[in-house]
């Protein structure tokens, strides 16, 4: 290709965008709502996977041990649990961190009356799971260890988060599908119109003899600019959208947000841009190879 | 009425159109084009006259392959449209010129533009473009429009510029489906001036038209159809009257 026909070719995608100026907003809009909804959604499901993600973190199988169980033993059986594919992580309490902390956190000041340890059994292991459906499975396996005495779980928070997690995916994949309907809908009418704005210019290339590419060209670079454009716009009113959210939420409801771990707005877009460009040009491109493809039969 | 047969035999190298048998039939109803036979010299200026619905468009349609065939044999400037392979199609047009009746313009873009794309399809550099394009658009006289768009033009204007879009390449072949059936008796006779002016400049060319009074005083060949058949081709002819 010539250097002056690519630069024509690139103009005139260009200038398509403001020829058909109804059609382009239309893109544009059409682009612009499904990718808002979907970036809404992305940003409210990835917060809820984070924060139940965070609070699978905290759930701890405590392991206590035998009276008088060697030190050896206790090792094997820490290596034991660390080699199960659902532990994320095993910390060794000691009797002595055990009373430091319940001291400190129920005791305070009154702790000086004590001489001994009164905790003196409570040597065990914090086990960290990475999957807490998997909880009941651990324990029976821990449970059945030698030299095991007790293991000490919060059933109801594994099921609840367990429960958490599987909405949160059956919730996704239902509000991906209505969203991929109507972006579907919605983008095939916007083509439909494009076919009809476009039949006449498409065929008056063809009869003077140009190529399908020269025809293509301008069509998919506006394709990609509407895209672009179409993409960025919902980025943008989520961006602000979410701060004032945060800043709202952070603000009014300081206990929610010590209690919940939000994601921040870099971690969210960190993912959402890459993405949300990525299918804001795909349909663009797509949209507009549909487009002309009828049209490159005559 | 004693019509003059053609009978003059043709060199192969001449001839640049041959349409032997050649049937026509839409999905629906009659065959458009029935048994056409049709040879066509480089260099000819030939008028394509007809009733309504006779199958002069559909003869243009096939010869410009914008329709294939049914059956028969179709060639036009050595390429076997039956056989043509699509990506080829684009290479075969640059040799012909089209004009309609209804003009067909970019709309939104100005007389320059419109006969500039012709070129800008063909990859002409801007030089050449910048060359070509006023001295065709002076060819029509409309060398000093060339900046209006198509809304602010007369029909018998925008005639030229299709025209001029479709010279600007220099085909080989020139075909016009009723070039002047939207234009008044002075801008049809201008056009026509201009398509015989092209003509002695070497072009062939092929003219569809209702136009009787045009077809009878410039006494070029005549091909009659009627519904779907070749009824009468002259030399030196005239418009045929119904019965
Ligand atoms: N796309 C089509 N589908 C079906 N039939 C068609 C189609 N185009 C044309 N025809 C039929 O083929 C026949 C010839 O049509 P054509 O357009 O070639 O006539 P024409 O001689 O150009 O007429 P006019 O002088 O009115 O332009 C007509 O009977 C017409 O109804
Ligand atoms: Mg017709």
């Amino acid at each position: 290709m010539r250097i002056s026909s690519f630069f024509y070719t690139l103009k005139q995608g260009f200038r398509n965008l403001f020829r058909n100026k109804w059609f382009t907003l239309a893109s544009i809009a059409t682009i612009s709502a499904c990718l808002f909804l979907f970036g809404l959604f992305y940003a409210i499901v990835t917060n809820f996977a984070h924060i139940v993600k965070t609070a699978q973190e905290g759930v701890a199988v405590s392991v206590f041990f035998d009276d008088g169980l060697e030190e050896s033993r206790m090792q094997e059986i820490g290596e034991l649990i660390l080699k199960r594919p659902e532990v994320s992580d095993v910390r060794f309490v000691s009797a002595e961190e055990a009373w430091e902390s319940f001291k400190a956190e129920y005791l305070g000041d009154y702790a000086d009356g004590f001489t001994e340890n009164p905790l003196a059994d409570s040597a065990h292991y914090e086990v960290y799971l990475n999957d807490v459906s998997m909880q009941s499975a651990l324990v029976t396996y821990l449970e059945s260890l030698d030299g095991v005495r007790m293991v000490n779980r919060s059933e109801i928070v594994a099921t609840t988060l367990t429960g958490v997690n599987a909405l949160i995916a059956y919730v996704s994949v239902g509000i991906i599908i209505i969203l991929f309907a109507v972006s579907v809908f919605l983008i095939s009418n916007t083509v439909m119109i494009g076919i009809s704005v476009r039949k006449e210019e498409i065929n008056i290339m063809k009869y003077i003899g140009a190529t399908d590419f020269f025809v293509r060209s301008p069509f998919v670079i506006e394709g990609i600019l509407i895209g672009l454009i179409g993409a960025s716009i919902p980025l943008g009113v989520i961006y602000g959208m979410y701060n004032v959210v945060m800043d709202y939420v952070t603000t009014r409801f300081t206990m929610l947000s010590t209690l919940l771990s939000f994601l921040t707005v870099d971690e969210v877009f960190r993912v959402l841009i890459p993405v949300s460009l990525g299918i804001g040009v795909g349909i663009g491109f797509l949209g507009s190879v549909a487009t002309v493809r009828r049209h490159l039969r005559v | 009425m004693a019509a003059k047969k053609r009978k003059k035999s043709t060199a192969a190298e001449n001839e640049i159109i041959n349409l032997t048998n050649v049937c026509k039939a839409y999905s629906t109803g009659a065959p458009a084009l029935k048994d056409v036979n049709l040879r066509i010299n480089r260099g000819e200026f030939v008028f394509i006259v007809g009733d309504s619905g006779s199958g002069k468009s559909t003869l243009i349609k096939l010869l410009l392959r914008e329709l294939t065939i049914t059956s028969g044999y179709i060639n036009v400037m050595g390429y076997d449209l039956s056989k043509i392979k699509h990506r080829k199609i684009p290479k075969f047009r640059r040799n012909l010129g089209v004009v309609f009746q209804d003009f067909r313009l970019l709309k939104d873009r100005n007389v320059y533009e419109n006969v500039a794309f012709a070129q800008r399809i063909i990859q002409k550099s801007n030089k050449e473009i910048k060359r070509n394009v006023p001295s065709i658009l002076s060819v029509v006289g409309l060398a000093g429009k060339y900046k209006a768009k198509p809304r602010q033009l007369s029909g018998g204007e925008q005639q030229r510029v299709a025209l001029a879009r479709a010279l600007v390449n220099q085909p080989t072949v020139l075909l016009a489906d009723e070039p002047t059936g939207n234009l008044d008796p002075k801008n049809s006779w201008e056009i026509m001036k201009l398509l015989e002016q092209i003509n002695e400049n070497g072009t062939t060319v092929i003219v569809v038209t209702h136009n009787r009074e045009i077809v009878n005083a410039m006494q070029k060949r005549v091909v009659t159809l009627k519904k779907g058949v070749i009824i009468s081709d002259e030399e030196k002819g005239g418009y045929i009257d119904e019965d």
